[in-house]
């Protein structure tokens, strides 16, 4: 069973628990399993999901559409900035512009989310890595893969891959092949 | 200049599942005993800074809810968050109202009940304490997600094992088995550590801090309150504070806690002291021991030992009692517990008490040189906070 039905299941059981206290005494309350401490269950419940605004960096976003990861370079400095960000704090008068990243790097560190957050509940585990690509650029995504075949230092390429279910576009890690540093 | 600042009055509450209190309430603990020990009433406390990391819990204004709850209503009171250090922020913020002469009696406390959420909705929230949109949005980490980017790194840099690791949750958890106010007081063994499910391989749930509700309220005195209230203050001797960044991809190598290094830097910079070999100015030291990895990578940032050594003084056991320096005495994160916004404020008041020679005598360091070290991350390295404590006065102003 998955982290999310197992959740599911769970908060039912507690719903079910405090619907049959509300007919009975006419309050929500639960008791904790350990202690017996009563507990109010929140009749009140809050989804959070928020719109973020991306206008300034839209150029990400539609270059990803076509298959491209961008970054952006302070034009003074040549700072290259990944996540982009459009403005350049070290020369504020300066402006930046789109660069395309280079795809190859190695494998800097890695872990295998087995405890889920709420939200990625619904996947099976997955694995989340750090890659440094070729010109120096510290990449943060998900590795495509078995797990006990990576290593630190090992090649890795960055591409472009629809996240399903969600169906919506970002970047991976895929191991190329053996080789340490 | 800055007028000295001391510890004049300490309490805590049993950290756990705290199932019977509100987060009024459970504040209300340790504020009532902080009081009655610095023998001050509410009408002697210029101001109040509440320590609250929050989003799991129900009250979205704590400071006023724990202020009006405590009969302080109507005195100066916010709220301070930075993240697992927040207790240490709040503490600085007083420290600083009091050093700078705007407050001569202030209240630190802090407080968090993480169990009004179920589990999967607190690690969501702490896994979305870090940068949201670029690295959880996409990828969901999780708090030992993080961490275990710098145990694979470390371990494989290193070597390291799992088995190092796990022998620092084993020494904590000893500690811990002689404080009754921690989450978990009793002892494990390595196996029962390597034997614990993966939450984010390579780190275990054994090596991990577990989700805590508690308080902790310390009071803070200018040097003149503070004569006027105690014959034995515990003074701040020193703060070193520095940050990192949101995102963990910005960092270079995952094999140094930088916010740890540059707070250390700041704060023996300060004292006067060299980073290496650091330990021999302190009886104790409580490290930020979130997971076991974090002890060994904070022993190498306060200079504890080497860089890629930490994991030596673990397997020399030279950081239990009667080794180069004892650590988290009080059983740590790991073991005594996390509540984020209470934390760092609960190593201020095991500071003082150890200080003054009242904890149980099994954990009891020995205090020959009265001054201790207590280090608290926020995040994963975002933020970091070290707070040395002297049972000197000390000279400045």
């Amino acid at each position: 069973m998955s982290q999310r039905r197992e959740m599911e299941e769970f908060l039912r059981q507690v719903e079910g628990f405090v619907e049959e206290m509300k007919r009975s005494m006419g309050l929500p309350l639960v008791f904790d399993q350990k202690t017996g401490a009563a507990l109010w269950f929140d009749q009140r419940e809050l989804r959070l999901r928020f719109t973020i605004s991306v206008e300034k960096i839209r150029k990400f976003f539609e270059a990803l559409s076509e298959g491209k990861i961008l970054a952006t370079r302070c034009k003074e400095t040549g700072t290259i900035y990944f996540p982009p960000q459009v403005d350049c704090p070290e020369a504020p008068g300066s402006e930046v512009e789109w660069v395309e990243l280079p795809r190859e790097g190695r494998l800097l560190t890695f872990t295998v989310i087995n405890v889920k957050p709420f939200s990625f509940s619904h996947y099976e585990d997955y694995v989340v890595g750090v890659g440094r690509l070729e010109n120096g650029v510290n990449v943060l995504a998900w590795v495509r893969g078995d797990p006990r075949k990576l290593k630190r230092g090992m090649k890795v390429r960055l591409e472009v891959v629809r996240r399903e279910p969600e169906g919506y576009l970002t970047y991976e890690w895929v191991p190329t092949g053996e080789g340490e540093s | 200049m800055a007028r000295n600042v001391a510890i004049v009055g300490t309490g805590i509450t049993k950290y756990g599942v705290r199932s019977d209190v509100s987060l009024a309430e459970l504040a209300w603990e340790a504020i009532r005993e902080a009081m009655e020990e610095a023998g001050v009433e509410g009408k002697d406390i210029d101001l109040i800074v509440v320590g609250n990391a929050g989003g799991w819990s129900s009250e979205y204004l704590p400071g006023v809810v724990v202020a009006e709850y405590s009969g302080l209503s109507g005195k100066p009171v916010y709220r301070v968050e930075a993240a697992c250090a927040t207790g240490s922020a709040a503490i600085k913020a007083a420290h600083d109202a009091i050093a700078a002469g705007e407050a001569e009696v202030a209240l630190v406390v802090g407080v968090e009940k993480m169990n009004e959420s179920p589990t999967p909705i607190v690690v969501e929230m702490i896994g979305r304490a870090g940068n949201y949109f670029w690295e959880f949005e996409n990828f969901g980490l999780t708090f030992p997600g993080y961490y275990a980017l710098y145990a694979t790194a470390y371990m494989s840099e290193y070597g390291a094992t799992e088995e190092d690791l796990c022998m620092v949750a084993v020494k904590n958890h000893y500690y811990a088995s002689f404080n009754p106010k921690a989450h978990f007081p009793r002892r494990i063994t390595v196996e029962q550590c390597l034997q614990s499910r993966y939450v984010a391989w390579p780190i275990k749930l054994y090596d991990s801090s577990p989700i805590s509700d508690g308080a902790a309220a310390v009071i803070l005195a200018s040097e003149e309150a503070a004569r006027k209230l105690t014959d034995s203050p515990v003074w701040i001797e020193a703060i070193g504070a520095a940050s990192d960044t949101s995102n963990l991809s910005k960092r270079p190598d995952f094999l140094v806690h930088r916010a740890s290094l540059w707070a250390a830097e700041r704060v023996y910079k300060r004292l006067g002291i060299e980073r290496e070999g650091s330990y021999k100015h302190f009886d104790f030291a409580n490290v930020h021991d979130a997971f076991t990895i974090a002890e060994v990578l904070a022993y190498e940032a306060l200079g504890f030992a080497k860089w890629g050594e930490g994991y030596k003084l673990v397997r020399e056991e030279q950081t239990y009692k009667g080794g180069l320096i004892p650590v988290n005495l009080d059983g740590g994160l790991k073991a005594k517990g996390h509540p984020i916004g209470a934390t760092g404020v609960g190593m201020a008041v095991e500071h003082v008490r150890q200080l003054q020679g009242r904890v149980e005598k099994e954990r009891q360091a020995d205090i020959k040189k009265g001054r201790s070290l207590a280090h608290n991350v926020g995040g994963t390295g975002h933020y970091a906070y070290i707070t040395v404590y002297s049972l000197s006065k000390p000279r400045r102003g």
